[in-house]
């Protein structure tokens, strides 16, 4: 068997392959975090709550109304992107153009607390919740054994992941946003309702967060907690990719996916901070980010 | 008027006086894990406990006042032993209980000892805490890593279960738990293939799933707790670990672990526990009063610890009529033999270790379980003598000297 690094070729290709299946939470993740920094000026630190609603949501649509997988991929994502656009009424917007500083400890405090809130009814330990009967099993591909809901996982959020950039980037709709992000004044005055696309990009971006949480229900531990143990990783991914830039979060994401697993490989002991030596690295070599803009 | 104030001051005095004749004010501090991973072995649920436990003692009729307070260390260390200095200096506790987290419990362990209190560990599980790190002023209550080892370890090895490969939680906890469990494996003739160091809180386990997978070993330790060993499982399940023909052992799974796994994928999962709800009348009696407090969860064997732990102490402390003195108090623990509704008669060892029966369960599956929190089967009982580390083998300074 052919050996890198001493270690059998074959492992490593299912450890890359693992990698880019968690890189595509991460891409996910920080695509919500992006679309909604770059058009609102936002750092959306609620997202790893809203991601955690997004799974809490699906189990207990499951529990108490008998809602399936299939139906809450749909679901969630309304539900929780239209308390997202409450939110936003509510208090982001009084916030957004004042110093980025009181909207990341506005969205802060509102996550301790929509945790806090969970935690006092759930507990910490978490919820069960299974893969749909159709995504169970998996294929031996010769060199690893790929659950197919793993396989799922990674085809649809790379859809996912594609479509919203194509959506921002390439439609008449998306030039509206981010003329609407440079200029909001004229985008007015050409007759388009901006506060409105505002609030429903806010929501937009939730509702991403909470399909990213409906796809980790079956694999991940459904518990209050789920959020903020991975915020903090996808932060670093959109700041390795650059602030706002739609395409930078989703190829950050699923290449830090494959470092971290790379890094399970060689020294699992530093597999929960590589990324952060990736980010210090990136920010003293360009502050801008990967894929991001000099200001 | 000046008479008039000395004599108001005078009976003020004299007031003080007997009231302070009258009650032996008790603080106790319950130190654990509020708000993270470890939050339903002990958090809230355990602060119940203690409170259940000064009720039961009723303070008033031993002419005693107590208080419990609590905080949260969330498993860092420096947290932990700053709380139990200002505790212990600005608030004048008497004890602290619980606390999760074996790095945790170590360091406030030293702090303890500095200032001579008392330490009842519960929720942290390093066997370091009466081996090497023993201390005249700890007493170790619920279990330890040795005793998981032994438990589950061994059972698994003698039911065919000869070569284990570890994934192992990257603290003191986890390192604790392999090492203990690798002796045991190791006296009863099987043998370790390998073992990866998992970082605490890790989300995903599908790598170390797949290093465990390949090393082809019988038995996957996890040497881990809380929603570490859930993640694992869980994701285990998903790669078909089962299916080919490897079994997980869960070292250290606790009641609350089975219920947030759910019954289909825990089942036939073997665990050992000290205490289970659903053992005797006098546990689930117990149990109903605690769940007034947290409706529709079941105790872990951490909380039914606290709940003992401070009863025993409570007595201590009125037979000695004082809790200044921690040494001393922990050296009335050790001379009185314990008894209560949950653990049944037992003692304490001059190591610390607190003794008592532990039990080797099954989880059960889905149609075998007939009502919530029906999760077990027993499957041995480990007696009170066999189920901890044998003192000669401690290292405990506090035996050899």
């Amino acid at each position: 068997m052919i050996q890198i690094f001493g270690i059998p070729s074959q492992a490593l290709f299912g450890q890359l392959l693992l990698g880019l299946i968690n890189g595509s939470f991460y891409a996910l993740l920080s695509l919500g975090l992006a679309v909604i920094f770059g058009m609102l000026n936002i750092i959306n630190f609620t997202h790893g709550a809203q991601y955690m609603m997004g799974a809490f949501c699906a189990f207990l649509l499951l529990k108490y109304l008998g809602i399936n997988y299939w139906a809450a991929l749909v679901i969630v994502p309304i539900v929780i992107g239209i308390l997202g656009i409450l939110i936003e009424r509510l208090f982001l917007r009084h916030v957004r153009k004042l110093d980025h500083l009181y909207g990341l400890i506005l969205t802060f405090g509102l996550a301790l607390i929509i945790e806090g809130l969970f935690r006092n009814y759930y507990g910490s330990s978490g919820q069960p919740y299974s893969p749909p009967p159709e995504l169970t099993g998996g294929h031996n591909l010769g060199f690893m054994f790929l659950p197919n809901y793993r396989a799922w996982v990674i085809g649809f959020s790379l859809a996912v992941c594609l479509a919203t950039w194509f959506a921002i980037e390439r439609t008449r709709l998306g030039s509206y946003l981010r003329a609407a992000t440079e200029n909001p004044a004229l985008v007015r005055a050409f007759g388009i309702n901006v506060p409105r696309m505002v609030t429903l990009t806010y929501g937009f971006g939730v509702g991403l967060a909470a399909l990213a949480g409906v796809m980790a229900a079956p694999i991940y531990n459904v518990s209050p907690q789920m959020g903020s143990d991975l915020i903090i990783v996808v932060f670093a991914v959109v700041v390795i990719g650059g602030m706002g830039s739609i395409m930078g979060a989703i190829v950050t994401g699923f290449m830090l996916g494959i470092v971290e697993g790379l890094t399970k490989v060689f020294f699992p002991e530093a597999s929960n901070t590589v990324i952060f030596a990736i980010m210090i690295v990136v920010l003293l070599a360009r502050p801008a980010g990967l894929f991001g803009r000099a200001a | 008027m000046r008479l008039a104030g000395i004599v108001t001051f005078a009976v003020a005095a004299l007031l003080g006086a007997a009231a302070q004749a009258e009650d032996l004010n008790v603080k106790l501090g319950v130190l654990n894990d509020m708000s993270s991973l470890y939050a339903d072995i002990g958090g809230q649920g355990s602060v119940i406990a203690a409170k259940m436990a000064v009720q039961d003692f009723n303070p008033a009729a031993h002419g005693m006042k107590v208080d419990v307070i609590s905080a949260d260390h969330l498993n860092k260390p420096d947290v932990g032993s700053n709380i139990a200095r200002q505790w212990f200096d600005v608030e004048h506790v008497d004890a602290i209980l619980d606390v999760p987290t074996s790095s945790v419990a170590l360091a406030v362990n030293e702090v303890v000892r500095e200032k001579n209190k008392v330490f009842l560990v519960s929720g942290a599980a390093s066997s370091d805490l009466t081996g090497p790190k023993c201390s005249p002023n700890t007493i170790h209550w619920t279990y330890d890593t040795w005793m998981l080892a032994n438990g589950t370890g061994k059972a698994l090895v003698k039911s065919g279960g000869d070569t284990w490969f570890f994934i192992t939680a990257d603290y003191a906890f986890g390192h604790a738990l392999e090492r203990d469990t690798t002796a045991v494996v190791k006296a009863n003739g099987g043998q370790v293939l390998g073992s990866v160091l998992a970082p605490l809180n890790t989300q995903d386990f599908s790598s170390f799933l797949l290093q465990a997978q390949a090393s082809h070993a019988k038995i996957i330790g996890l040497a881990n707790a809380g929603g570490d060993t859930d993640n694992a499982i869980k994701q285990g399940a998903e790669f078909g670990i089962a299916a080919g023909g490897q079994h997980f052992a869960g070292l250290l799974v606790f009641i609350t672990d089975v219920e947030a796994l759910g019954l289909k994928i825990a089942q036939g999962l073997v665990l050992t526990e000290t205490w289970y709800w659903d053992m005797t009348d006098a546990n689930r009696a117990w149990t109903k009063r605690w769940q007034v407090e947290k409706p529709g969860k079941f105790p872990a064997m951490t909380v039914a610890g606290v709940y003992s732990a401070t009863l025993h102490y409570l007595k201590a402390v009125a037979a000695l009529k004082s809790a200044t003195d921690g040494k001393a108090v922990v050296a009335k623990m050790k001379e009185m033999p314990t008894d209560d509704p949950l653990f049944g008669k037992g003692y304490i060892r001059p190591d610390g270790r607190k003794i008592h029966p532990a039990y080797l369960f099954e989880v059960k599956s889905p149609e075998e379980s007939k009502y919530p929190g029906d999760f077990y089967k027993l499957r041995a009982t480990i007696p009170a003598d066999e189920a901890f580390r044998p003192m000669k083998d401690d290292n405990c300074p506090l035996v050899t000297n």
